[in-house]
């Protein structure tokens, strides 16, 4: 039995990590969070440095980011509400493109679930009265999966709909011009 | 190769040239020993056994996964499972119970008894049939690794798209489920292929076609079904797999993919998958049969032509799993005529059955028992069958729980029944040791009156409306009460297969030891020790009739001439079984292992990737390299050890 | 059998509806349930027969061999005579067989038959977890929409287009017909006619995900006139709220979750994702014949939906009582 010991242990921490990302990908939670809980109007923020007392952290954050079911509802929310209406598939149009690494109001989950809450100038309305606030976390980690900023293996795969963009999961392999205007986040942050 | 002339004769040497001959098969077959040589075996014995076992395994989870169902179910609205975990079971258990005990079950019993059936020592390709197995402990494996994992697929056995597709069924609940279709498939596709050329080339002189033994038929039909089947699961699991991760549109009616086709495919193997698990039982029964009636069993020609007819029938009615999609009206009327027409086979063999026991003397021991228990539940599951053939009742009970209690009928009482009398038959030649026959009727009667308490109310269900895959149901529908009486049925069943299980378990222990044919039977297997030794036959028997134990005369000649020396066999040729030339066998290797690990590799990691395939294609490389690298003459290294 | 679902039928409340493929009330779902005697007793017959045969070879003292013959083989005698019988049986296997293949093509015709000029034509749309309703009408206005509770006139075929957008359903009646899929990019289509007044049940066929369970769907069958009232009243807008907590409840519909998802026709609440609430309050049931359509349990299922239903795609809602109170008032209106 002790030579088995120093594999048989790797197997076991491999198994163990393996457990915790398989269960966190594959949880299906129904019971939601009470609706419209954690809201707090603050003002946006994209650092945590700040003169006097801090203030709780408006960066990360952020829950269902590794779930995959999650991301997929989210993906349906995004439908749903009609986000595609002006975001499109992600690409942008009348709205911004989410699929990029630009984030005028941040691109934590923190900053994404608040812009869809209280809304943006310049043509984001307020959801926040409306789409209750654990659906709101599931179209944030949707949102974030556009920009490849979730584990791959939860993203979403393609939709049973006509040829959109490549799937969540998909994206990298085959899309080499995707990063539309990448530049460095400072040169447009607003104000 | 060349064929040197093999001589037939009783052999007329003395006591000592039967010990030193005796002396160097030991050595040359013998098992490997130690962790090692436990991985690399290649003995069909070794590796049936571990079939037989690792199936039985999977046989108990996916029985705990029914039980679960089964309490969830006893009463409306009920809270033990929520929706998702009976989703997760009820899918697992159908695969389970499909691809991971029924099929590896069949077959791992025809990779322990049809080389000793026809009189030879091995599969016609040993590291093949290693391969294979572990081929399909990686992939059973995986899926309850999976399940344990919180990954168990969830979108039913039959995994139908959308439901099973990317949009619906995200995370890799799925992937894993397609993944597994693929390693059990490659699984039973080799050892069908081992069958095969194992019935047609290495029988031993004198066994001509029509002297196979009822049980080999059955094995060769249903290898050749494994043949033609398997292919379209596979086929359908990797395009469902690749629709999941890389965006084909296979399945996507938007982009001109198809949701039937998947039915079509999946139902082209479903079907015949559903005669590649009962074939084999009806072989048992057959096999069973002769020994407990102490009579040839009648009809044996029909009996083959069923088998036959049974195999070709069974590819052209696939469509009625399909009868509510809303076919075509003549489409439907052909359908349902070859779904009816299946129904002549079947009982052509059942009353050929009935015939044997009506000239025969019966022994009611065990093994009889579950062949009359299959009779009487496998006659009621026919029925049914025939019912649901016809479109219109089908579009009626369709998805029901009559179709439950139909399939059950047919997989439980016509397969199981036979396979539980056919392991308490094979058990003695496994192990040595005899089973208790008090015991054995008992654990008989309660899986049969269990069986019929489960699932026969279900048929009402059915006709009630109760539809199947549902997890709970309200109370306002009546339902209850039925569903109770199943659920007590299933604790019965339960007891009755641990009582079987605690037979085997004591048997082991301190069960009496069999001696080489304790129910003096009629064929091969039971002409050498129990269990049997690595190289099966001393000297390789010889046949000149359909029952070889019951017409052995005391001068039956036996074949002389294979070198002891090395791993040789006969090989004999396709017809008449007349001796044609020799064949050496390999031994030991530790590469198929390897490979079922690279294998395994290949699929888990492209469940996460694309790029596993070329990952996985590197172990995969190395170890076929190895397993397939000239070793020179091992012939020509014998004799010049020897000189 | 009969019995005990006339038995039940009595028992049944009438929010759930009458559930049983025995127990037909159109002419398919007759002719189908006599397929299904003739061959319940035919098989019984056959079963009975083969018991028998078995039985009897149980029974039978066999004949003491003598030692000269092999143990093993049947006497010429005995093989000639079990080839008779054996042979007799397949013959009377394969009459039968043929009979009931006949039976089954000509039933498969029969209830294919039935089809109408002029017949309402009612759409539905299979979703996790729910149907959508539409009568289709030539006169665009006389067109409506609604979900879970289809209402036909007695005694004339109804023809359903059925279609799903998500994943595979099946729309079965089992009282009045067989079971038809709903398959994504497969429109199908199926003629029923109910023959008596009555509520039936339906549910989904297909496991179409967490909620495959709770997908049930009611049929009503009425005399022409009520069908043609029925009709009428779901033509009209929803109806106007009358007191100061009617109208506070309608404003909540409009600025709470409910209408990003939901319509009630005449109001500012139009979305298209979930059942048609314009005419709620004269539905038997809510969540698709998942709970009787009370006060106490639509405030369950507004409050809570995933404890009767999880999975589903309603979120759970919190509100002030008053709020609660007001929102049911309005609900309750929309007759």
């Amino acid at each position: 039995m002790r030579r088995g010991f120093i594999p048989g242990s790797c197997a076991l921490l491999a198994l163990l990590a393996l457990i915790s990302a398989a269960c966190e990908r594959e949880e299906r939670q129904f019971r939601e969070l009470p609706p419209m809980s954690g809201r707090q109007n603050l003002p946006v923020r994209l650092t945590d440095l700040q003169p006097g007392q801090a203030l709780p952290s408006r960066i990360g954050g952020g829950r269902y980011e590794g779930n995959a079911f999650a991301i997929s509802e989210g993906k349906r929310l995004y439908q749903w509400y009609n986000c595609s209406g002006c975001h499109f598939q992600g690409g942008g149009g009348i709205g911004p493109p989410l699929m990029d690494e630009l984030w005028i109001y941040g691109g934590s989950p923190r900053n994404i679930h608040d812009t869809i809450v209280e809304g943006r100038p310049n043509g984001m309305p307020s959801f926040g009265g409306h789409v209750p606030d654990d659906q709101v976390w599931k179209i944030t980690a949707y949102v974030r999966s556009l920009s490849e900023q979730v584990p791959k293996s939860a993203a979403s795969g393609r939709s049973d709909h006509l040829q959109g963009p490549p799937s969540e999961q998909y994206r990298k392999l085959n899309a080499e011009g995707r990063k539309l205007e990448t530049q460095p986040q400072k040169a447009r942050q607003p104000g | 190769m060349s064929a040197e002339p093999i001589e037939r004769g009783r052999v007329a040497a003395d006591a000592d040239a039967i010990a030193e001959d005796r002396r160097r098969l030991e050595e040359t077959w013998k098992f490997a020993s130690g962790l090692w040589g436990w991985l690399s075996e290649v003995s069909h014995t070794r590796i049936g056994k571990r079939y037989v076992v690792t199936a039985l395994g999977f046989f108990a989870l996916g029985g705990i996964e029914a039980l679960l169902m089964r309490i969830q179910l006893a009463r409306p609205e009920n809270h033990f499972l929520n929706a998702d975990l009976y989703n997760e079971i009820f899918t697992t258990h159908g695969t389970t119970m499909m691809f991971l005990f029924a099929v590896p079950m069949m077959l791992g019993l025809g990779v322990y008894l049809v080389p000793l059936m026809i009189g030879t020592r091995n599969l016609s390709f040993p590291r093949l049939n290693a391969l294979s197995y572990w081929v399909y402990l990686f992939g059973g494996l995986f899926l309850y690794a999976g399940f344990f994992l919180n990954t168990g697929p969830d979108a039913g056995w039959f995994a139908y798209v959308p439901l099973a597709g990317p949009e619906y069924s995200p995370g890799k609940r799925v992937d894993i489920w397609a993944q597994m279709i693929t390693f059990t498939e490659i699984s039973a596709l080799a050892v069908a292929v081992n069958l095969i050329t194992t019935i047609f080339k290495k029988r031993a002189p004198g066994m001509s076609l029509n002297r196979i033994p009822l049980f080999v038929w059955a094995m060769l039909v249903t290898s050749f079904m494994v043949v033609f089947a398997m292919p379209a699961v596979m086929l359908s699991s990797l395009m469902l797999a690749l629709d999941r991760l890389v965006d084909t549109q296979f399945f996507n009616p938007a982009q001109g993919g198809d949701a039937l086709l998947w039915q079509h495919l999946f139902w082209f193997f479903g079907h015949p998958e559903v005669y590649i698990i009962f074939i084999p039982a009806t072989g048992i029964v057959s096999t069973i049969l002769a020994p407990f009636t102490r009579r040839e069993v009648f009809g044996y020609l029909a009996l083959v032509l069923s088998l036959v007819a049974t195999g070709f029938i069974g590819f052209g009615l696939w469509v009625h799993h399909m009868f509510a999609t809303g076919l075509p009206q003549l489409g439907q009327s052909f359908f349902t005529a070859a779904s009816i027409m299946i129904a002549i086979p079947s009982g052509v063999q059942i009353f050929c059955w009935i015939a044997t026991l009506w000239t025969g003397r019966i022994l009611y021991r065990t093994p009889l028992l579950y062949v009359l228990g299959f009779i009487f539940t496998f006659v009621i599951g026919g029925l049914t069958g025939v019912m649901l053939a016809a479109v219109p009742l089908d579009l009626q009970v369709h998805d029901t729980f009559f179709v439950v209690a139909h399939f059950h009928y047919v997989l439980i009482g016509g397969a199981v029944f036979p396979l539980l009398g056919g392991l308490f038959y094979w058990f003695p030649k496994m192990t040595g040791r005899l089973l208790s026959e008090k015991m054995g009727k008992v654990s008989f009667w309660l899986v049969f009156l269990g069986f019929n308490l489960t699932f026969f109310p279900q048929h009402i269900l059915g006709l009630q409306g109760m539809p199947r895959r549902v997890y709970t149901y309200l109370p306002e529908t009546g339902w209850g009460d039925m569903n109770l009486l199943s659920t007590m049925g299933g604790l019965v069943l339960t007891l009755g297969v641990l009582t079987y299980v605690g037979n085997m378990l004591w048997s082991l222990m301190a069960g009496p030891a069999a001696g080489d044919d304790p129910w003096a039977s009629d064929t091969l297997e039971w002409a050498t020790s129990s269990p049997p030794p690595p190289y099966n036959f001393q000297y390789l028997p010889t046949v000149d009739s359909r029952y070889p134990m019951w017409t052995r005369r005391e001068d039956q000649p036996i074949v002389t001439g294979l070198r002891t020396d090395r791993r040789e066999v006969l090989v004999t040729d396709l017809l008449d079984a007349e001796p044609d030339h020799r064949d050496v066998l390999p031994g030991p290797t530790i590469w198929p292992l390897v490979l079922a690990l690279g294998i395994a590799a290949t699929f888990i990691i492209s469940i996460f990737t694309p790029a596993g395939l070329l990952i996985g294609a590197v172990p995969c490389l190395v170890a076929l390299i190895a397993w397939f690298w000239p070793r020179g003459d091992t012939d020509l290294k014998v004799l010049k050890e020897r000189a | 059998m009969p019995a005990m679902s006339a038995m039940s039928a009595i028992l049944i409340p009438d929010w759930v509806g009458r559930h049983s493929a025995i127990a037909s009330a159109g002419p398919q779902a007759g002719r189908i349930e006599g397929l299904w005697w003739l061959m319940f007793w035919v098989s019984t017959a056959v079963f009975v027969a083969v018991m028998v045969a078995l039985g009897g070879a149980m029974a039978r003292r066999p004949r003491i061999l003598g030692d000269s013959e092999p143990p093993h083989a049947l006497t010429p005698e005995e093989r000639g005579r079990m080839n008779r019988l054996v042979g007799g049986a397949v013959a009377v296997t394969v009459v039968i067989l043929f009979v009931l293949l006949v039976a089954s093509v000509g039933t498969g015709r029969a209830i294919a038959s039935l089809s109408a000029p002029h017949a309402p034509i009612v759409k539905v749309t299979g979703h996790q977890w729910w149907w959508q309703v539409e009568y289709v009408d030539a006169v665009p206005g006389r067109s409506l929409t609604t979900a879970n509770e289809i209402h036909i006139p007695v005694g004339r075929p109804v023809l359903f287009r059925l279609q799903a957008t998500d994943v595979i359903h099946s729309f079965w009646v089992p009282n009045l017909h067989g079971k038809r899929d709903m398959i994504p990019g497969h429109d199908n289509e199926i003629w029923i006619q109910a023959d008596r007044p009555g509520v039936y049940r339906g549910q989904c066929a297909e496991f179409c995900g967490f909620q495959h369970a709770h997908m049930g769907l009611l049929v009503i069958a009425e005399p022409p006139a009520q069908y043609e009232a029925w009709y009428k009243s779901q033509l009209q807008p929803a109806a106007t709220p009358v007191t100061a907590r009617q109208e506070r409840g309608r404003q909540l519909v409009q600025s709470l979750p409910c209408a990003l998802c939901h319509n009630v026709q005449g109001s500012q609440a139009s979305g298209k994702t979930g059942p048609d609430l314009t005419h709620l309050a004269s539905r038997r049931t809510i969540a698709a014949g998942t709970l009787p359509n009370t006060r106490g349990n639509l405030a369950g299922w507004i409050l809570d939906p995933q404890t009767v239903k999880p999975g589903n795609h309603m979120p759970a809602n919190t509100m002030a009582s008053d709020d609660l109170q007001a929102l049911l008032d309005y609900l309750e209106i929309l007759k």
